[in-house]
């Protein structure tokens, strides 16, 4: 069993109580380990994606965009021009000559087609090589047709998806700054962090709504690009997925003195803790907001609490695995988990830092597996091992739990469930009661052999307790 | 090259090589595909391929980073190798390249030939490699030419002559190449599948995560390859110099015979022809009732098809396939496109209808999603053929989509979809029929329930 761990792996890899706490992590992938990790491309795409009236061309060959397209379930109110997969489709010729002349040509016959109000140009990994000079095609078309045209350096070995996430926040602090905030109230906040996937920010900008503050920009979920462009009149920064936009809340804060707030919406307390916080922060201002905020949550949780109760009965005593991108939705996930009378058991991201790690050690339970940047062989091996009922994680990870006969549910880019708010939190409990308490496990043969084994050791504890009479 | 009007790309109609390698590589057992190249590239090719077949599809990855893409990924190539000898114990490695590493200039079977040397003390796995970059051809392309060195390098002798078929299916699903055996069984030869991803890529629930999933095409059976009457080689499409079939044909005089992909009664004929020709043994009887079914269900069922306008497109060999079918049971295949380039497309299209179209359906290559739906938008389709990705695009067009080849990302079953030879003909004919009764269906104001 031990030997499905890489030797340079082991100090990615903690049990919770067995020495002092010490994770590597922000480290390159192992060559040959089947990280789950994808790149910095992938990093960008993530963030930037849901911005629905901008344009989204890769600039390389087709690969990297085909992957990507209309993959999430990010939702827009209105355009929906992210839904679709716009490449260069670099060719060998554009290689050895050079792409600059065919990315001005897509830029401009694209912008032509679909009119967008901005657009972004992703630089793969080949475009880092061949040294493409994309901020002088971009500069150069966004004189031409009026709109801002912004490079994306995301060339994918530069790094993994963080700095991705970094380069994304570059690009969307170009655009702040620039929009008319004349008719923004104080009480406002840019939602940063959030992409929308399956409605979620609808949920969340409705709280608000009754709570009475304004919301000026989805950042990015639903996302715009005018709105984007005035942000920096807002209020406050409230953010969510705080690995992909936390960079971009640190830099407007500088810039614009906008204050930022670091918030979940995964969850009871986490979602009812960050409502108040914003209420908190808006008190001075308008003092009814408290009240109203507790109205709110008291409202949603008389809702909410029947019900989770009903499925807690059955999940009670399970465990659970956690394996996702950012660090920070685990914590968030480990609360959710003890209000369906679930223990997580083991928890890990590809991308967590070592604020993060320290965190998550800090709220886990003795005897948790934590993990950075981990494989197919080290999950399979800790799921069996801690006989796991139920694995979070994304499309990559299903396989895995499905295959040792555990219950999966999806909690990532490209889930088409609202996990988010207080009717998220309902979502997941009737997830993770649909797939954990399915009756087809008895029939997955891991499942089968141990409820054959453990009616062995019954027969045979109370064979020897007969004797004993 | 291409003959779309426009220099963009919007939601192509192709995926990329490396994907094509990766996938074949699965197909030969206690093998591993390893992309040469930096992270991201295996996970999303894991990612896409995962949704397909619902199963593990672990790729490794020789994961550069900045430092590499400037003095080389040899150091990491090794060290990768090395890792997923001792963790996976693969006995085969299929090292396929990356736009990066080809861009970089990585000579791979140097660095091959240098990593056999350095570590010759060890039980080294055999390693194949081959060059993929993605700014090159197709997924398809990438498929052909992993399966092509595969047969080039790990056949490396003429092996005792039997009474053995080489079947080179092309990229159809498992629930196609378990057909495909089970034909093979029946005309009993000794065959070899290449690649088979049959059982890795369908694989029943069992007691634990296999590391590396069971079935593929042995090592063994390979090399037998150049000692069998010959080889059948499915699939008209035309791009590339040496295939396996022409690899082996070349190298070891194992003659190669060339068919279409056998969707259809005029293709599948020509299929169990080759077997015939190479085995000596006729039609088996068993085949020969689900080719006669075939046909009586060709009749029962025509005047719901008859006339119908279809539009194919996808993979440039079951696009052709698609299109024998399609006009042999008298629908109009009115457009066949496909994202790749190759040398005979038209004139594969003109073979496959000969006789019975008056002319062969206007053929487009090297387009994306947006050219196809602006030439769709003059020619009134009534019904789309092809992968997962012109749903939206069906849907527009207000006209229902046969789902067939890959990727079916938004159906259950994608991997057990049947295409080929007279069965799969049969439950392609059945599905296309139900789409169009249902369409009809729905259309109803009267809401028949006997149709």
């Amino acid at each position: 069993m031990e030997q499905a761990i890489f030797e340079e792996r082991r100090d990615q890899i903690h049990r919770k109580g067995e020495g002092p706490f010490e994770l590597a992590c922000n480290r390159d992938s192992l060559a040959g380990a089947v990280s789950q990790r994808a790149c910095v491309f992938c990093g960008s795409r993530v963030v930037l994606y849901p911005i629905a009236d901008a344009l989204h061309l890769v600039h390389g060959p087709i690969g990297c965009a085909v992957y990507t397209w209309d993959i999430r379930g990010a939702l827009s109110s209105g355009p929906e021009l992210h839904r679709l997969s716009f490449s260069t489709d670099l060719q060998e010729r554009d290689v050895i000559f050079g792409g600059e002349k065919k990315l001005k040509a897509a830029l401009l016959e694209l912008i032509e087609r679909h009119k967008p109000n901005a657009a972004f140009v992703y630089a793969t990994c080949i475009v880092g090589i061949i040294g493409d000079d994309v901020n002088a095609v971009c500069r150069d078309v966004a004189a031409k047709t009026g709109i801002p045209v912004i490079p994306v350096q995301s060339e994918g070995f530069k790094g993994n998806k963080r700095e991705g996430y970094a380069a994304a926040c570059k690009a969307l602090f170009t655009l702040a700054g620039t929009g008319d905030t004349s008719d923004i109230s104080p009480m406002s906040v840019n939602i940063l962090g959030d992409f929308n996937l399956a409605g979620e920010i609808w949920i969340i900008r409705e709280y608000f709504e009754k709570m009475g503050v304004q919301v000026v920009a989805n950042i990015t979920g639903d996302g715009r690009v005018a709105d984007i462009r005035r942000c920096h009149g807002a209020g406050l920064n409230i953010v969510q997925c705080s690995g992909s936009t936390m960079e971009l809340a640190k830099m407007m804060e500088e810039k614009f003195g906008t204050p930022f707030m670091r918030v979940s919406y995964l969850g009871i307390e986490d979602m009812a803790d960050s409502l108040y916080a914003v209420a908190d922060r808006f008190k001075h201002l308008d003092p009814g907001i408290v009240e109203r905020t507790q109205k709110l949550v008291r409202e949603e949780l008389s809702l909410l609490l029947p019900k989770l109760k009903e499925y807690r009965k059955d999940l009670e005593g399970k465990r659970a695995a956690v394996y996702v991108g950012g660090a920070f939705k685990a914590f968030s996930l480990i609360k959710a988990f003890r209000h369906l009378g679930m223990k997580v058991v083991l928890v890990g991201s590809q991308t967590g830092t070592k604020e993060d790690y320290e965190e998550l050690a800090s709220i886990c339970d003795p005897g948790t597996v934590i993990v950075d940047d981990s494989n197919p062989l080290e999950l399979s091996k800790f799921v069996r091992e801690l006989d796991v009922d139920l694995f979070v994680g994304g499309v990559k990870e299903r396989p895995i739990a499905h295959k040792l006969g555990v219950g999966f549910c999806d909690h990532n880019h490209e889930r088409k469930e609202a996990l988010e708010g207080f009717v998220g939190m309902l979502n997941f409990a009737k997830e993770v009661h649909a797939s954990a308490t399915s009756p087809i496990w008895r029939f997955v043969p891991r499942r089968e052999a141990m409820a054959k084994a453990l009616k062995e050791q019954e027969t045979a504890k109370r064979a020897a307790g007969g004797e004993g009479i | 090259m291409s003959d779309s009007p426009y220099v963009s790309t919007t939601n192509a109609c192709k995926l990329c090589t490396p994907l094509g390698a990766a996938l074949a590589f699965r197909g030969v057992e206690g093998a591993i595909p390893f992309l040469h190249g930096s992270q991201g590239c295996a996970t999303y090719m894991r990612r896409y391929i995962i949704s397909h077949f619902r199963e593990p599809m672990d790729i490794a990855s020789s994961a550069l980073g900045e430092k590499q893409a400037v003095f080389g990924g040899g150091p990491n190539l090794k060290k990768g190798i090395l890792n997923v000898m001792s963790k996976y114990g693969a006995t085969v490695v299929g090292v396929a390249t990356t736009c990066l590493t080809e861009t970089i200039g990585d000579d791979v079977p140097r660095l091959l030939y240098e990593f056999r040397k350095e570590f010759s003390d060890l039980p080294l796995p055999e390693i194949v490699n081959v060059s993929t970059p993605s700014y090159s051809g197709t997924h398809m392309e990438g498929w052909h030419a992993a399966t092509a060195a595969l047969a080039s390098q790990l056949v490396r002798e003429k092996a005792p002559a039997e009474r053995r078929v080489n079947l080179i299916p092309g990229f159809v699903s498992p629930a196609d190449i378990r057909y495909f055996k089970e034909i093979l069984d029946d005309y009993g030869v000794a065959y070899t599948v290449l690649p088979d991803i049959s059982e890795a890529m369908d694989r029943p629930a069992l007691l634990d995560y296999e590391k590396l999933p069971a079935g593929g095409t042995p090592v063994a059976s390979i090399r037998a390859m150049s000692g069998a009457l010959g080889s059948i080689e499915c699939g008209r499409a035309d791009h590339m110099a040496e295939s396996a079939g022409t690899n082996l044909e070349r190298r070891f005089e194992v003659r190669n015979i060339r068919v279409g992909l056998p969707i259809g009664v005029r293709e599948s004929d020509a299929f169990f022809a080759a077997l015939e020709e190479l085995t000596g043994t006729p039609l088996p009887e068993k085949h020969a009732a689900e080719r006669g079914r075939l046909i009586d269900a060709y009749v029962d069922g025509h005047k719901y098809v008859a006339g119908k306008r279809a539009i194919v497109y996808g993979e440039e060999d079951l696009v052709i396939a698609m299109v024998a079918f399609l006009a042999e049971i008298g629908v109009k295949p009115i457009l066949a496109a496909t994202g790749a380039t190759c040398r005979n497309f038209k004139q594969a299209l003109a073979d496959v209808t000969e006789g019975i179209l008056p002319e062969p359906p206007e053929a487009r290559e090297g387009v994306d999603f947006h050219d196809i739906a602006e030439q769709a938008a003059d020619l009134a389709p009534d019904i789309l053929v092809g992968h997962s990705k012109g749903y939206r695009y069906a849907k527009d067009m207000g006209v229902p989509l046969l789902r067939v080849g890959f990727p079916i990302h938004d159906r259950f079953g994608g991997p057990r979809l049947l295409h080929v030879g007279y069965r799969g003909t049969q439950t392609l004919f059945d599905r296309l029929v139900n789409t169009i009764l249902e369409r009809k269906q729905a259309d109803s104001g009267v809401g028949y329930g006997y149709l």
